[in-house]
């Protein structure tokens, strides 16, 4: 349904061109959920304004955007704003900033609705209500005379998934959606998410720091850094076996629910965005443990391996290397997540799960 | 007497506030929150927002009168905010805080080198070129290096600010180390830098550690034992493995299921009543 291909992305900057994407290939099929993961200037919000043709005045862009293949960057005014309007919902993480405050809750759902849908106003009014109740929110009756100041920011961000389900889109872009929310309130906000995106097949991207998260609720995830994907697999392998060194870092940085380890697997060095990564090799050169001179020239593409696609030229050596290697040391024995190319892939016997 | 780094008994605060209807009202925003904290220990304080965290840490370090109870460092009354000026350098010599936001303690105009060099020479007997390696030994353990140590802090990025925090907090060779969520907002893979530095700080100097963070996972690699709070109440407390592995309220239940790990299913009974 949506399709990026080989998208450059630079921004001006003073006089300078300054690139943030670089050579970016992603897709979501519908209904799929696809987790898009990186450190802070990997290039994840750029991906969605590209995605939307939101990008800053001036911005260089090349590659290829389609959705339902119809080239988003031929799309004329009409057809960009119905494409905007109907076919993709934003969710974004601050929802203050991008709901009306001068709005009340209902007269801004009803809004969408209208404009969108061309829904008469008592259905609207019905509809806003139902829509309310849809994302769990209690006393919709009285929540629908409230203004966004007066809920908290968990409320809101329900009422902006319930704004775009009312425009029943196809896909989905959630842009960091539970960042801001307290742990409790991201469960509820994610569930609800997962739930109406499965009933009701749409699609989405799912934008998040968070690899545990993003794990958690999609189908494949993307990891990115410097600006393109360096993996992406099903999330069921990637949090087994993960093959990039990148991805490894990854899970071995986070810290475990599970279990203290001695030490974290922390990355050397800081993340990257595309503009500061050497221009030509591989973008993870500098901070990588398995980094060669051959590393240095040439940008490894995204390949396949092992029913999933990795952006390093030593992937297979790597691979090799883990399975030869005895137990690693610095896992401890209880910890089922993170199981990565750098130990053997053991088959992990039912998944954890934590809910009662 | 005691030989607790940090001991906190009955502390209370109620805030002034103004009610719907705009009349004078109170809000008790911390409520009898008593714990201590050994020597080279490590606490963790979790809870939802305004759950009273930060409220505590601020009443710790002297920045919020307590309405009531009592608080002593290394065996000190701390009760009652600093007046005078070596007062309050004494009590910063022992205690130090980092917050999640370092520019509210970074002074803009300051160089970092200069902001941990101004701590070294108020709280520390170095001179001259002592200090200079002292300083440099300080933000080598933080990974800043000699263009960031000259650099003013909006020219750094936000992990990078935030280490320069903690290498200001720790040039007081501190007994006691506040970080209210001090390494929430770092990429994963500086938070784990900053993790590892921090465990193995404590371990080399016996540093002891009061933890604020919604971040259970984090709490776990860092913390001995942990505190659980809700409305400005502590519900639970305990050892930290124990109490994320066997929570006994129900509150520490719904956190604890709230951490999404592989094969997660998000709950949606955890739904709480929003306050009208
Ligand atoms: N308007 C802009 N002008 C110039 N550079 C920009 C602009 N917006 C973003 N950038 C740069 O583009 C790069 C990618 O930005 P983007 O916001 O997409 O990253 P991100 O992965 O979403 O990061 P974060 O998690 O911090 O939001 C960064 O280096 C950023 O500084
Ligand atoms: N100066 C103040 N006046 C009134 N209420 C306050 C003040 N500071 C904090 N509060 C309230 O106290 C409660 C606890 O706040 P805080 O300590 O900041 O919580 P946390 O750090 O856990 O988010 C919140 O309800 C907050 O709104
Ligand atoms: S190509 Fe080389 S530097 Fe890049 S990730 Fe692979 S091994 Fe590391
Ligand atoms: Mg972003
Ligand atoms: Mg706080």
């Amino acid at each position: 349904m949506l399709e990026l291909n080989d998208l450059d992305v630079a921004l001006r900057v003073g006089g300078r061109m300054r690139r943030v994407l670089s050579g970016l290939s992603l897709s979501v099929a519908a209904g799929e959920a696809v987790g898009l993961v990186g450190e802070s200037g990997s290039g994840k919000s750029m991906t969605v304004r590209a995605v939307t043709r939101l990008l800053p005045e001036g911005a260089a862009v090349s590659g290829r955007i389609r959705f339902d293949g119809r080239d988003v960057a031929a799309m004329d005014a009409p057809a960009l704003r119905r494409y905007r309007d109907r076919d993709v919902g934003m969710i974004f993480q601050d929802p203050r900033a991008h709901i009306d405050p001068t709005y009340r809750i209902g007269s801004f759902l009803t809004e969408a609705l209208r404009v969108n849908r061309g829904v008469g106003p008592a259905a609207a009014r019905r509809q806003a209500t139902e829509l309310l109740a849809a994302v769990g929110i209690d006393d919709p009756e009285r929540r629908v005379r409230q203004y966004p100041h007066e809920v908290s920011g968990g409320m809101l961000q329900r009422v902006m998934i319930a704004s775009v389900l009312a425009a029943e889109p196809r896909l989905i872009l959630a842009d960091e959606p539970t960042t801001a929310l307290d742990v409790t309130i991201q469960a509820e906000v994610v569930a609800i998410l997962d739930r109406l995106r499965r009933d009701r097949g749409i699609g989405m991207l799912f934008i998040t720091h968070d690899l545990d998260l993003a794990l958690a609720i999609c189908d494949r995830v993307a990891v990115m850094y410097a600006g393109s994907i360096v993996e992406i697999r099903s999330a069921r392998d990637l949090h087994r076996s993960a093959c990039h060194p990148y991805t490894v870092g990854l899970l071995g940085s986070r810290p475990s629910i599970q279990a203290r380890v001695d030490k974290l697997v922390a990355i050397p060095g800081r993340p990257v965005s595309a503009f500061e990564a050497p221009p030509d090799g591989c973008a993870f050169t500098d901070r990588c443990a398995h980094a060669e001179p051959d590393c240095l020239h040439g940008r490894p593409a995204l390949e396949p391996f092992n029913d999933g696609l990795v952006r390093c030229r030593r992937v297979a050596d790597l691979a090799v290397l883990a399975e030869s290697r005895p137990e690693s040391p610095a896992a401890p024995p209880s910890e089922p997540a993170a199981k990565s190319v750098v130990e053997p892939p053991a088959e992990s016997p039912a998944e954890e799960g934590t809910q009662p | 007497m005691s030989a607790e780094a940090l001991s906190v008994r009955a502390l209370t605060k109620v805030f002034r506030v103004a009610d719907a209807k705009g009349r004078r009202a109170e809000f008790t925003a911390v409520n009898d929150v008593s714990f201590a904290l050994e020597p080279a220990g490590s606490l963790g304080i979790v809870g939802e927002s305004g759950s009273g965290k930060t409220t505590v840490a601020r009443m710790l370090v002297g920045l919020e009168p307590a309405t009531s109870g009592t608080m002593t460092v290394l065996g000190q009354d701390r009760s009652q905010p600093a007046r005078k000026a070596a007062d309050r350098r004494e009590r910063a010599r022992q205690m130090q805080v980092v917050f999640q936001d370092p520019y509210t303690s970074l002074d803009p105009s300051q160089t970092i080198g200069s902001a941990v060099e101004e701590v070294l020479r108020a709280h520390s007997a170095l001179t001259g070129p002592a200090r200079t390696a002292r300083l440099t030994d300080l933000m080598d353990q933080v990974g800043l290096d000699t263009r960031q140590t000259a650099a003013r802090p909006r020219e750094l990025s936000g992990g990078q600010r935030q280490r320069a925090a903690i290498a200001r907090a720790l040039a007081a060779d501190p007994k006691v180390l506040i970080l209210d969520e001090a390494v929430s907002a770092l990429d994963v893979s500086i938070q784990a830098q900053v993790l590892n530095l921090l465990s193995d700080i404590r371990a080399a100097t016996g540093i002891a550690y009061v933890l604020i963070s919604h971040d259970l996972a984090v709490v776990r690699q860092l913390c001995d034992t942990v505190l659980v709070m809700r409305k400005g109440e502590i519900v639970e407390r305990g050892d930290c493995a124990n109490v994320l592995d066997h929570p006994e309220q129900e509150y520490t239940r719904v956190l604890r299921a709230s951490v999404p790990v592989a094969g997660w299913k998000p709950l949606t009974s955890a739904r709480q009543a929003e306050p009208s």
